[in-house]
């Protein structure tokens, strides 16, 4: 392991090369803690019953969607309410790729999972490279509210398209998840343990999320991290230092696509079936949730906020039984039902985290630690 | 031909309902440089109040309508001291997404009284309409356009006129020179909501007017996000032609393109202005008569 010596020698946070500074785990704190978050992240499946276990599942490929919004408006600073739509258009690439044709109305091929992941990822930014010149085009607001524009249109394209998205009302499956012969939807043993269904989807999570958060992670770490910082913090500024506009931003609206893409095809391959109208304006409300609620241009964030906003439904459920007025029904009863208790919490939520911690979950773990860092000593 | 003229006075009512949204985000954007998504709540609840006053307790159309727009504005006001204020001086984006967290709560607050029925507004046309060389004009679309036009002049007159409107006019141009002017800019931002506010309620009480208010309501408010594209964003006048050319647009391919263009799918006209949204943008970026950023390191 590459180990920066000066870590040996008990200077933890001497630096004696550029290098070392810009390590991925640049700490020992680092390198030891993302090794214990990455073992409990592996006993949780069994730490819980199962439908929690595939609520935690789908909060890890969400994050890797929140991962790929946090690129583009987190780090390029290309604001983006588009996501919905690069989710859509992923889900159904991979749905189409990785369906079964025999258990499905709609258009689908069956191939298998190292084929139609990629595949969803590419046709999803293969949609990002066509939106991408917009953002050379415009600026601020008025991008935000093309992208918001680009969710309506592909949601109509999603009801129109029936032999792809099976229509409003009916829906179609996701793709299977097939990886070699192993499936990932079945119960079944795995590496010489006999886990359930929701057990084994976690795992597939975990390990997809891993490698798309240390891709992130080294695309943000390198060269073209910068220019996308760069990009974010002063766009003219950036183009005279010979940072690309065009390129860089076309190019952070293509990788976010990408992550979108993978991160839809897999969702809704755990969740089951996908209705057009999932699509909307509310979802890339969520995802933009998550990205601040978690901590803006981290990747860890984007990780945090999306389990944050994932399970924040199965909390609600779980909050309404102890809190009065609260129906649990979707129709009549009570004050409010869980569903709307649930959506003004995502309002508050994100109106509490911007006025009062505007860098997230990210920014409460960055003042603990320092907290600590520093103790007895307040700096 | 007919038809077509039929078409575009129908399409000219629904333009004035998003003219006056698009008023709302303009105002609220020249003042404090952030686009409002809480607007949509706001018509939402301008509207649910109208219902409140003319249908629930029986007052006079007008009445309900001030007393409405009244209320909206408190709203509006409430919203920017307690979501807003905190948030001067940090980034649009940030102030915009919070606005999106404001339109949820109040939305859902709205929805939950609306409930499962359309609530209408009572209102003195009703379904009764006019005919004019074969083409029939709803008395509501005409009373629509009517309030629309009172209230353009009235903005127009005060912006121009009066002290107060100087003063917003002023804060929109600079906010510090401004504050050095001895303009409260704090005051004029509460004005703007109020404005947006007020403005909100009277195309949500022609909204209820129409059809009724249901869940799903919310969702015109949105179309007024292309009107402002187009018209530019800090344009008033370009508010008001981006809202009308939306409404118009909206109701020619309504009554076209399942005629013409079957393949694009049903109900298209609703997307539609998206699609004009984008092309105008792709030509003008800042619209058709907003004001080019001038950029600087």
């Amino acid at each position: 392991m590459n180990r920066p010596r000066s870590a040996g020698r008990g200077r933890p946070l001497l630096y004696t090369s550029y290098a070392q500074d810009i390590a991925m785990f640049n700490t020992p704190g680092k390198r030891w803690g993302v090794a214990a978050l990455f073992a409990l992240a592996l006993l949780a499946p069994f730490a819980f019953n199962d439908d929690v276990v595939l609520i935690l599942a789908l909060a890890l490929v969400a994050a890797i969607g929140a991962i790929g919004l946090n690129l583009v408006t987190g780090y390029a600073g290309q604001v983006s309410l588009g996501h919905a739509f690069f989710l859509g258009i992923g889900t159904y690439a991979g749905a189409v790729l990785g369906g079964d044709p025999e258990a499905t109305r709609a258009l689908a091929f069956g191939l298998p999972m190292v084929v139609w992941i990629p595949g969803a990822g590419l046709v999803a930014a293969l949609a990002g490279l066509i939106v991408g010149p917009l953002a050379t085009r415009l600026r601020g607001l008025y991008l935000a509210i093309v992208t918001l524009g680009l969710v309506f249109l592909g949601g109509h394209l999603f009801k129109e398209a029936r032999f792809i998205t099976g229509g409003i009302g009916a829906g179609r499956r996701g793709a299977a998840l097939d990886f070699f012969g192993y499936r990932f939807d079945q119960a079944g043993p795995l590496l010489g343990l006999d886990l359930t269904r929701a057990q084994k989807q976690y795992v597939l999570a975990l390990v997809l999320l891993s490698i798309f958060a240390v891709l992130g992670r080294n695309l943000a770490r390198s060269g073209v991290g910068r220019a996308f910082s760069a990009i974010r913090d002063r766009d003219i500024a950036a183009e005279v230092i010979g940072v690309g506009l065009t390129k860089y931003k076309v190019l952070a609206f293509t990788i976010s696509s990408f992550y979108a893409g993978v991160a839809g095809a897999v969702f809704y391959s755990i969740a089951g079936v996908v209705e057009p109208t999932a699509f909307n304006l509310l979802l890339s409300v969520q995802y933009i949730a998550m990205i601040l609620i978690g901590g803006v241009a981290t990747i860890s964030g984007s990780i945090m906020g999306a389990i944050f906003i994932m399970t924040l439904a199965r909390v609600t459920q779980e909050i309404a039984h102890y809190i009065p007025y609260i129906s649990t029904q979707a129709i009549g009863g009570g004050l409010i039902n869980v569903f709307q208790l649930e959506a003004i919490l995502y309002g508050l939520l994100i109106i509490g985290f911007l006025i009062f911690e505007p860098r997230g979950l990210f920014g409460i773990w960055f003042r603990t630690r320092n907290y600590w860092k520093g103790w007895p000593f307040s700096y | 031909m007919t038809r077509f003229v039929q078409s575009v006075v129908t399409g000219f009512g629904f333009g004035s309902i998003y003219a006056l949204l698009a008023l709302g985000f303009v105002i609220i954007y020249k003042s404090t440089l952030v686009i409002s998504f809480a607007q949509p709540s706001l018509m939402v609840i301008g509207g649910l109040l109208s219902y409140f006053f003319a249908t629930v307790l029986g007052l006079n159309f007008f009445l309900a309508l001030l007393l409405a727009m009244a209320a909206a504005a408190l709203v509006g006001v409430i919203v920017e001291r307690s979501a807003l204020r905190p948030m001067i001086g940090k980034p649009v984006f940030v102030v915009a997404i919070i606005t999106i967290g404001v339109d949820i709560v109040l939305r859902i607050v709205a929805n939950r009284f609306i409930g499962p029925r359309p609530r209408p507004v009572r209102d003195p046309w009703g379904l009764s309409s006019l005919e004019i060389g074969g083409v029939f004009i709803q008395q509501r679309s005409l009373a629509m356009v009517a309030v629309t036009g009172v209230v353009v002049v009235a903005l127009a007159v005060f912006f121009k006129y009066s002290r107060t409107g100087l003063a917003m006019r002023a804060t929109a141009l600079d906010q510090e020179t401004s504050l050095a002017q001895g303009i409260s800019v704090g005051t004029v931002f509460a004005l703007s909501w109020a404005l947006a506010g007020a403005l909100a309620a009277v195309a949500g009480t022609f909204v209820g007017a129409g059809s009724g208010l249901d869940q799903q309501s919310w969702i015109i408010a949105l179309k007024a996000l292309p009107a402002i594209i187009l018209g530019g964003l800090d344009s008033l006048p370009g508010a008001v032609i981006g809202g009308l050319t939306v409404g118009i647009v909206e109701s020619l391919v309504a009554t076209y393109q399942g005629q013409y263009a079957p393949w694009l799918g049903a109900n298209f006209s609703v997307v539609s202005p998206y699609v004009i949204m984008l092309i105008v943008l792709l030509i003008r970026p800042y619209g058709l008569f907003g004001t080019p950023e001038v950029k600087r390191v």
